[in-house]
Order: C-alpha cells, then sequence, then structure tokens
C-alpha cells in the first residue's frame, strides 16, 4: 500500500491515541484531536490515509476479534463468498446432470443432495446474509455518521454464530448429505430421509440467530446512533431499506428457528408434530416455514432495492424520484410479506377461500413493487447518465426484478399457479428475483462501495464485460426455464423426458456463461487490491456521509463530524465528475 | 407428446383452454411492462448520456404521476385476480356426476383405482367429456399429481384427502408427474393419462380386470375387521352418516364441537378412533392405525358413502370451500 509520507507525525500522534484508549474513551480523545487531524481530511483525491481499518493491525487475532463493523463487515465479505463458491459448484452439477434427459452424470441420491445443497447454501447462507451482513455492516453506521453499530460484540457474535452454522450445514453435507430440498417439508425431512437432516436444521437453526442479532443491531444503530441533525427523511434509502429488512428479520427469522427445531425434535423424540402416523399435520409445517420463507424472499431483495437507489442516484446525478414513496414501500413490503405466506400452498388442500384472500393479498405486494421500478427508472429522466460498472448491474437489477416480479402475477393468481407452481417456472421465477434481482445489487454494491471498502478502484473494463456477461448468461439460463415450466418440467428432477432437452441444453449454455461472469469480479477485484487506482474518499462525487470520510475510512469512521445539513441526494448541489 | 422443441402444450381438458387464455393475458402483461421498462431506461441512458459536467435540475418529484403508476398496476392486479378466481372456484367446484377415481400416491408409484374396481398403476384412462374427480392420499409423504395437458395439479397430502376434478376433451397420451419433491426416484414418479372416446374407454374398462367395487370390498372389510359387531345392531349407525352434521366430543370428554362426516373425518375415526367420539358414545373403538392400508381405508369409507339411510338422502358435497379439504 502506497502511503502519503508527509503527514507521519501526525500518525504517530493518532496511533498512540487510539492505541491508549479504550473503546468508550477513543471518541472522546479523537475529537479532541480533530484539529491536529484534519489536515488529514483535505486530502487530494488519489490518495489513501495512511493509517486505516485495514492496514491499523495484521494480527489474525486483530481479524478474529475485531469489533470494528467495517472488519466484520469484511469478514463476512469472505465467508459468504466462500459459501457462493459452494452454492455456484452445486448449480453448476445441477446443470450438467441436466445437459441430458437421462440421469447419467450422477446417482439420483447423488443430484437430490446437490439441489439441497444449492438451495441450503445460497438461500440460508448466502443470499440472507448478502447484502445486510456485508454492505450493511459497513455502510449503515457510515451512512449515518455513526463510529459504529450500536453493539459491536454482538456484530462480532452475529458473525460467529454464522460460521459456526455454516459449519455444521457444511459438516452435514459432507457427512451423510442432505436430501430434502432447502424446504425441508414434512413428513419427508421429519420422518422419510435417510440423510443428516438433523444437523443441517442445527446449522440453520444457529446462523438464524446470526440474522436475529444483525436485525436488532440495525434498529438500534439506525434508532439511536444517527449523527445530530440526521433527521428520519434524510438518511439514504439504503438504511430505509435495511431498516424494514431489519424489522423481518427480528419477527420472522424466530418462527423458522422454532419450526426448524420442532422438525429436530419429531426426528429425534418421535414427536407427532408434523408426520400424520404420529398424529401431526404435515401442513402445518408449510404454513410455519412460509411464515418466513416468504419475508425471506424479502430479506433477500429489499437491501438490494436499497443498493440500487443509491446507484441510480449516483449515475443520473438526481435525487431519487419520490423518495418518501420509495422509502414507504420498503416498509409496506415488508408489513404485507408477513400476509402473503399461504400462496406457496394454494395446491395442499388450503381452502379455496384462504386461497382467494392469500392470493388477493400477494397482489396488493405487486404495488410498492411497481412504484419503487417506475420511481428509479423517473430518476434517469433529464439527468446526466453515466453508465459505469456499478449502473450496469443497477440497469440489469431493474430489468430482471421487472421480470421476475411481473412472473410473480402468474403464481399469484391461482388458477395459473395451479399449473404452475413446483415446475420450472418456478425455478425461473425466483431466480430472476434472487439472481437477477439480489446477486445483480449484490455485484452492483460491491463495485460501487469497492473503493470505500478498499481504497482502490475495480478495472472499469473487466467490470463492465463482466456485468454484461452476468447479464447474458442468466438470461440465457434462467428464460428457457419459464417455457420448461408452462410446458409442465417440475422443479427437482433429476431425470426428465426428452422434449425438454433443447431447453435444458440452452440453460446449461447460459449457465457457462453466467459462471464466467461470476468469476471474473473473484479475480480482478483481488487484483485491485494491489493493482487497482488509488480511489481516494470520493471517487464518484457520491453524496452519501460514507463519501465524506477516507477511502478505507479509518478506524472510528470520521475524524470530523460529518454534515448532515443537506436533504438526502443533494446531486444538484454537486459537481459532475466527468471521470472518476 | 411432442418429440423435439416446442413451445406450446396440448389442452387436453375443458379448464386448459382458460387457463391458457389467462396465462396469455398475462405474458402479454409482462412482455408490455417489460418491454416499457427497458425502453425508457435504453432511451434514457442514450438520451441524458453524460456529455458535459452541465449539473442535472434538481429532481421534481410528482405526486400525480406516482399516483398513476400505482393505480394503473392496482387495477390490471384487480382485473387479473377476479379472472382467475373464476377459474379456481370453477375447478375446485363440486362437480355433478363425476367419474370418482381414488389416487393413492406411494414412493415411487401412483395407484389408481376406478369406480368399477379396475386398478391401474403409473396408468390413467379416462374418457372424453366427464367430469373426473380424483379423491388423493399418500400412504408416506407429500406428493403432488401433475397432468400438465389438463393444467390441473393436487398435492396428495398423507393424513387427509384432497380433491380436484377435470373433463378430458381430447383423446391421447399424456404425463403424468409427481410434482412435490418425494425422495430419491421423485423424477421416476411418472406416468400417462390416456384419454379415450367414451366408447373405447368403455371396451378398455372390460378388457381389463374388473376387479371389486370399492364398496364391495368396504363391505367385505366391514365385516372381516368386525365393524360390524358394533355398527351393525346396537352401536352407532352407519347409514346416513356420511356428509350429515354431527356433534363431537374430544376422546369423549369435554366441550362439544360440531363436524361434517365427510371423507377427512371417517378417516380420522377409523385410523385414530378416540379424536372425535359422536356425542352420547364411549372411547370404545379400537384405533385401527397401522393395521390397514391407505387403500382399504378408502373401500372402508366407499362402503361407508353407500350406505344411506332411506329418509334420509346424501346432502351434496357441502359448499365449495369445505369440499377442498380443510
Amino acid at each position: 500500500m502506497s502511503r502519503q509520507s508527509s503527514v507521519g507525525s501526525e500518525d504517530v500522534i493518532r496511533i498512540n491515541v487510539l492505541i491508549d484508549c479504550d473503546y468508550k474513551t477513543a471518541h472522546c480523545r479523537l475529537i479532541d484531536d480533530w484539529r491536529t487531524m484534519s489536515t488529514l481530511n483535505i486530502i487530494p483525491t488519489a490518495v489513501e490515509p495512511s493509517e486505516n481499518y485495514l492496514n491499523i493491525e495484521h494480527t489474525v487475532k486483530s481479524w478474529l476479534l475485531t469489533k470494528d463493523h467495517k472488519r466484520i463487515a469484511v469478514l463476512y465479505l469472505i465467508s459468504i463468498t466462500f459459501f457462493f463458491i459452494i452454492g455456484g459448484t452445486m448449480a453448476t452439477l445441477i446443470r450438467l446432470e441436466l445437459l441430458t434427459p437421462q440421469g447419467d452424470l450422477m446417482t439420483p441420491e447423488t443430484y437430490n443432495k446437490v439441489f439441497t445443497m444449492h438451495g441450503v447454501f445460497m438461500i440460508f447462507f448466502f443470499l440472507i446474509p448478502s447484502i445486510p451482513a456485508t454492505l450493511g455492516n459497513f455502510l449503515v453506521p457510515l451512512m449515518i455518521g455513526a463510529r459504529d453499530l450500536a453493539f459491536p460484540r454482538i456484530n462480532l457474535l452475529s458473525w460467529y454464530l454464522y460460521i459456526i452454522g455454516g459449519s455444521l450445514a457444511l459438516g452435514a453435507a459432507i457427512w451423510g448429505g442432505l436430501d430434502t430440498g432447502w424446504t425441508f417439508y414434512t413428513p419427508f425431512s421429519s420422518a422419510y430421509s435417510q440423510t443428516n437432516v438433523v444437523v443441517a436444521l442445527l446449522g440453520i437453526f444457529v446462523a438464524g440467530f446470526s440474522s436475529i442479532l444483525t436485525g436488532l443491531n440495525f434498529l438500534v444503530t439506525i434508532h439511536k446512533m444517527r449523527a445530530p441533525g440526521l433527521t428520519w427523511f434524510k438518511l439514504p434509502l439504503f438504511i430505509w431499506s435495511h431498516y424494514a429488512t431489519s424489522v423481518i428479520m427480528l419477527l420472522g427469522t424466530p418462527v423458522v428457528a422454532i419450526t426448524l427445531s420442532l422438525v429436530i425434535l419429531e426426528r429425534t423424540l418421535n414427536l407427532g408434530i408434523f408426520n400424520p402416523e404420529a398424529g401431526g399435520d404435515p401442513v402445518l409445517f408449510q404454513h410455519l416455514f412460509w411464515f418466513y420463507s416468504h419475508p425471506a424472499v424479502y430479506i433477500m431483495i429489499l437491501p438490494g432495492m436499497g443498493v440500487v437507489s443509491e446507484i441510480i442516484a449516483c449515475f443520473s446525478r438526481k435525487a431519487i424520484f419520490g423518495y418518501s414513496m420509495v422509502a414507504a414501500a420498503s416498509l409496506a413490503i415488508a408489513f404485507l410479506g408477513f400476509l402473503v405466506w399461504g400462496h406457496h400452498m394454494f395446491i395442499t388442500s388450503q381452502s379455496v377461500f384462504a386461497g382467494l384472500i392469500f392470493s388477493f393479498l400477494s397482489f396488493l405486494v405487486a404495488i410498492p413493487s411497481a412504484v419503487k421500478v417506475f420511481n428509479w427508472t423517473a430518476t434517469l429522466w433529464k439527468g446526466s447518465v453515466s453508465l459505469e460498472t456499478p449502473m450496469l448491474y443497477a440497469f440489469g437489477f431493474i430489468g430482471l426484478f421487472t421480470i421476475g416480479g411481473l412472473t410473480g402475477l402468474f403464481l399469484a393468481s391461482m388458477a395459473t399457479d395451479i399449473h404452475l407452481t413446483d415446475t420450472y417456472f418456478i425455478v425461473a421465477h425466483f431466480h430472476y428475483v434472487m439472481v437477477g434481482g439480489m446477486v445483480l445489487a449484490y455485484l452492483a454494491g460491491v463495485h460501487f462501495w469497492w473503493p470505500k471498502i478498499t481504497g482502490r478502484m475495480y478495472p472499469e473494463w473487466l467490470g463492465k464485460f463482466a456485468a454484461f456477461a452476468v447479464f447474458i448468461g442468466f438470461n440465457l439460463t434462467f428464460f428457457p426455464q419459464f417455457l420448461l415450466g408452462y410446458l409442465g418440467m417440475p422443479r427437482r428432477y433429476h431425470a426428465y423426458p426428452v422434449e425438454f432437452q433443447v431447453l435444458n441444453v440452452l440453460s446449461t449454455a447460459g449457465a457457462s456463461v453466467l459462471a464466467i461472469g461470476f468469476a471474473l469480479p473473484l479475480f480482478y477485484l483481488l487484483w485491485s487490491l494491489k493493482y487497482g487506482k488509488i480511489a481516494g474518499p470520493n471517487p464518484y462525487g457520491a453524496t452519501g456521509l460514507e463519501w465524506q470520510t477516507s477511502s478505507p475510512p479509518t478506524i472510528f469512521n470520521f475524524d470530523t463530524p460529518p454534515d448532515t445539513s443537506d436533504q438526502p441526494y443533494p446531486y444538484h448541489k454537486r459537481e459532475v465528475p466527468l471521470e472518476h | 407428446m411432442n418429440q423435439g422443441f416446442t413451445i406450446f402444450l396440448d389442452q387436453a381438458s375443458e379448464i386448459a383452454p382458460k387457463i391458457d387464455l389467462l396465462y396469455y393475458f398475462l405474458t402479454g402483461i409482462t412482455a408490455f411492462f417489460t418491454i416499457l421498462i427497458f425502453g425508457v431506461l435504453f432511451v434514457a441512458a442514450y438520451r441524458f448520456r453524460r456529455r458535459d459536467n452541465k449539473i442535472p435540475a434538481a429532481t421534481n418529484t410528482s405526486a400525480l404521476l406516482e399516483l398513476i403508476w400505482s393505480v394503473i398496476p392496482l387495477g390490471i392486479c384487480f382485473v387479473i385476480f377476479f379472472w382467475s378466481a373464476y377459474l379456481y372456484i370453477d375447478i375446485y367446484k363440486a362437480p355433478k356426476d363425476p367419474l370418482d377415481i381414488h389416487v393413492v400416491g406411494k414412493q415411487w408409484m401412483w395407484k389408481l383405482q376406478h369406480p368399477q374396481g379396475n386398478r391401474e398403476i403409473n396408468e390413467l384412462h379416462v374418457p372424453t367429456g366427464r367430469v373426473v374427480q380424483l379423491t388423493i392420499s399418500s400412504q408416506d409423504v407429500i406428493h403432488s399429481f401433475f397432468v400438465p395437458a389438463f393444467r390441473i395439479k393436487q398435492d396428495a397430502v398423507p393424513g387427509r384427502y384432497t380433491r380436484t376434478s377435470f373433463t378430458p376433451t381430447k383423446p391421447g397420451v399424456y404425463h403424468l408427474f409427481c410434482n412435490e419433491y418425494c425422495g430419491t426416484w421423485h423424477s421416476s414418479m411418472i406416468g400417462k393419462v390416456v384419454v379415450m372416446e367414451p366408447d373405447k374407454y368403455e371396451a378398455w374398462l372390460a378388457g381389463t380386470m374388473p376387479g371389486e367395487a370399492p364398496a364391495a370390498s368396504g363391505q367385505k372389510l366391514f365385516q372381516s375387521l368386525g365393524c360390524i359387531t358394533c355398527h351393525g345392531v346396537q352401536g352407532p349407525s352407519m347409514a346416513g352418516l356420511y356428509m350429515s352434521r354431527r356433534k363431537y366430543q374430544s376422546n369423549g370428554l369435554g366441550a362439544e364441537h360440531e363436524v361434517i362426516a365427510d371423507d377427512d373425518y371417517l378417516r380420522e375415526s377409523i385410523l385414530r378412533s378416540t379424536e372425535k367420539v359422536i356425542v352420547g358414545y364411549r372411547p370404545i373403538m379400537p384405533s385401527f392405525r397401522e393395521q390397514i392400508s391407505e387403500d382399504q381405508v378408502q373401500q372402508l369409507i366407499a362402503y361407508i358413502k353407500s350406505l344411506q339411510h332411506p329418509d334420509q338422502p346424501i346432502k351434496p358435497p357441502g359448499n365449495v370451500i369445505e369440499q377442498s379439504g380443510r
């Protein structure tokens, strides 16, 4: 890392301050030092601060026992990437098996374990923590001008719980495997599966607490730790969407934790809860499971919407059209999300009356989602639009989320849902929302805040190339699956009738392009850590508070109190950068 | 069945073209909004591309525009909802004079029985032009009975009965899939549905082993299992029980609840006899759980169904809501 030699003396002062202080008083002492330190903040662009959260200590212990939200975010970034690679490898195996109609690459037992692991790792250990635990952890305090989350130790605990949960699930996958599907439907999971269900469920149970604690931490932080003057309606939309997400994490996750522990109890003690042979009700499981897992879909999409709001504003140099509607839409989605779980069960002996109500409520979710999409699009109008990598991903998000959302109408509508549910149509629909939506938003966010996290720019041309590869590969992979679903190909099939082959081959071909698109950022982002252009505090001329501090930020985030006087996204007061 | 590539699917039941019409409408809506959004993104990205460092004017939020693009999607959603609800109720409303087929799913096969007693495995023969009602149960885990060409699908849930119905219109051979993941050989739990002209169906029925009608088997079971000892003379009579309203107590104690003696109630009373004891009787009936198979339960119910009190005709199978289960 290059250092700025001219401020060496101040460096020494500050290091002493930090080393001498305990956590609680450090902030006060730093305030005393602001005047001497302030020279550091008038750093011309393209210079890294000599001392930041990354290089202040280098020992393994300093990472594993850190209470700094930024370091914990980096720990999460590394761990969720690990699980994404595992989940992605499983996806590759699935697509290879489905290249031919016969089940010829793996045995059915193996195939069932592979798609289960793909779902479990991608949902519970990648998608749910993806944006909140990495970008959220990193940015929530920065965006509200706080020096950390409200409970830094609990934040570290969250990461450890996530790692313990992930290790248990991984252990279950390696020893004995798991073949229940990520949905764990009873009585198959509780009485029939011969695989390592209990350990896997324990893993998800433990990881659930990580999610609950993160949600709690965010809620308290957003309520109590906003910088002076930063009122609710000055908050970035990223914060609003994380607020809504945290509410779901806090209220929904306990329900799935209880549900999964009931499955564990039924499996180990033979209690009759879900297994009808023991007097239980298998459909009860679905009610409880989807009561969490449908809102969980919004855990997986709301933070992405927050990311996209920031990026659209920045690269069109305009405040988000209808800020308060977009903020309110996040809360509306979080609220309505708790009322629609029954739309997963239209054909599961649910009464017609219940079906009608759940269907109606599901349609209502479409409205706040539509408002968001229209408002983002309207933001571009008369802006100064620059299509850099994060913006390309954000465009991809809007387009693919639109398709994912609209195909949701087919499934909210009962008559078409009967035909399409549990076919590849569903698989395509939720991949459009989860991958086309959340993963693209995640990549958008990782690129956008990469300079803030690491102090270095990603390589722009490679970034754009990868974004196009992801977009094209994604559509080629998943669009044919809509057609397969309409034609009646059920999901979780290891072998399929021969007339479905052409579309499956297309899908597998697309997956190989998608894999290239996902692999590239992994390499060039690592490369950029050493060779990337030095970013400076605000390479995009963006307006959020996080851009008012150095890149990477110092351990207490702000050396001077951030300026909170402006309304959100005051781009009309900022210079337009022609290049960053 | 089409070999090779197609994006169209046979419409082989009365409901299929109606569902497809809604499907095409939804596809149209999806295409329209997708093109609209992509179009605006592209136009905006080109027309307002960054050419100089001129600062754009502050965003002017228009509440009117926001209202318009909230109300229009809401209106479209209402149209889809009512259209879809109409078809959904149509699928689940109790059919008149149906051909009753009993379906049992088990790992990993479908067992089907015709009202005349003919049994089939992984194959179902049905005539055109007559409404077929499936009464579906499962012997182990949840399965799902799915015939894409009919656009119908219904889960087979262990411990309860589910129902769905369809009217085949086009002779042919169609896929039958298990559509709910059920374990190792899930993707082999497939079969075919053969739709035949009514006369050919009759010929087929006559040409296969007729077997015994479920009600007749049920009657034999009623004797051999000893049900008749109590339910014949002094115990509660079965005549006129089916679909009647009764009061019960759990384990013969405590609060009284009302129940309609439908298939699910009868099944529960056979397998877990003390759960819902009709008021006035003691919980002395033995439970037949793990002693009789899913098929035999269905036969007993078929027999009980056939016992109508002369003065009390069987009521129509409830309203739509009760009909589809709990």
